[in-house]
């Protein structure tokens, strides 16, 4: 396997003929490596950012729904209290997932800057290396060690590209997952008006598929014992009937 | 030998470690072609810690070529089965 890598990175060489003509070459390619990973670095940032922007809507719901399904228990309404739990579980499955993204997303993004780092000083080494060799050496000597040295440099920089091109992918990935996530959103799988109309069915049946419904058993058995199984009528119920009222806070 | 981790570093490791390498290598490329996911990611992960405890960074003033190269450490089950072709790490 090993060895199918070490033969990619080599043919993503594109190793000069001349020695002495690499360092131009690898400049060359250095200011291009540079600009991707300046671009790159940007990119992370920005689907950092709109991850961010996720988990803090995500985070409102999730509070919201938990706070409907005590109502609706509260209330009679099991069948709202479920569906509820079920959004609520939903919800709370992404945030996990939305999380551990940031912090892929921020370990991506150092790394990029620390190899990008790395390849300007050996690139700056293999500049002073190449001078100290000229006067030590014989030039066929010379040739051969100047050679070695910037078979070094081209893999790093082979390394660097290959690094680049992770990160893109995955960029690419979590950008196409944010937006099938405000699709979703935008459809009303997080709406917090509840109720059980017929319009609701496709998103209700996609979330009866999504989410764990022994998770959201749990959730109601626990929320029933909080508010005792035979609870009476509270004021939560007055709350409970005016949910069907659009109530989204600033959205 | 000098052994790159790819988009991670570059290490130099004790020639000994080789056969463990090559030995970790090919259970890792049989775990992949009979799809066991679980034990392609635990020896790889060995093949990386192996590497990485037992090898020196090479310093940014040491310009060499690895000889060898492993793939990087996220690798993904579903990347390593259309990467590995059976070869060991070291190629005969």
């Amino acid at each position: 396997m090993s060895t199918v890598i070490k033969a990619k990175i080599n043919k993503m060489l594109d190793k000069a003929e001349d020695p002495s003509e690499t360092l131009e070459y690898s400049y060359a390619k250095q200011m291009e490596l540079l600009q991707n990973v300046k671009k790159g670095v940007a990119d992370v940032v920005t689907a950092k950012k709109r991850l961010q922007l996720q988990q803090q809507q995500l985070e409102k719901q999730v509070v919201k729904l938990d706070t409907q399904a005590r109502q609706a228990l509260a209330a009679g309404r099991e069948d709202l209290a479920r569906t509820a739990l079920e959004r609520k579980q939903f919800a709370q499955t992404e945030l996990q997932t939305l999380d551990q993204q940031v912090v892929e997303l921020e370990a991506q993004q150092q790394g990029l800057i620390d190899k990008e780092q790395k390849l300007r000083s050996k690139l700056e080494q293999f500049r002073t290396k190449k001078e100290v060799i000229k006067a030590q050496y014989s030039a066929a000597e010379a040739q051969v060690k100047i050679s070695e040295a910037a078979t070094g440099v081209g893999e790093e920089m082979a390394d660097v590209g290959l690094a680049m091109q992770r990160v893109t992918d995955k960029t690419e990935g979590m950008r196409a997952r944010a937006s099938a996530m405000e699709e979703l959103e935008e459809a009303g799988a997080f709406d917090d008006n509840l109720s059980l109309t017929a319009g609701q069915d496709d998103i209700d049946r996609q979330l009866h598929e999504l989410t764990s419904g022994s998770q959201v058993d749990d959730d109601l058995a626990k929320l029933k014992a909080e508010l005792g199984s035979g609870s009476t009528p509270s004021p939560a119920l007055e709350e409970g009937k005016r949910s069907d009222q659009p109530t989204r806070p600033g959205a | 030998m000098i052994v790159r981790i790819a988009t991670e570093d570059q290490y130099r490791l004790p020639d000994a470690d080789a056969e463990r390498l090559n030995e970790l290598d090919n259970q890792t490329v049989a775990a992949v072609e009979a799809d066991d996911e679980d034990r392609f990611h635990a020896l790889f992960e060995e093949m990386l810690q192996l590497v990485r405890t037992d090898g020196h960074k090479l310093s940014d003033d040491e310009l060499e070529e690895s000889d060898v190269i492993l793939p990087p450490p996220d690798l993904s089950f579903v990347e390593a089965a259309n990467e590995f072709t059976g070869d060991g790490l070291i190629p005969d």
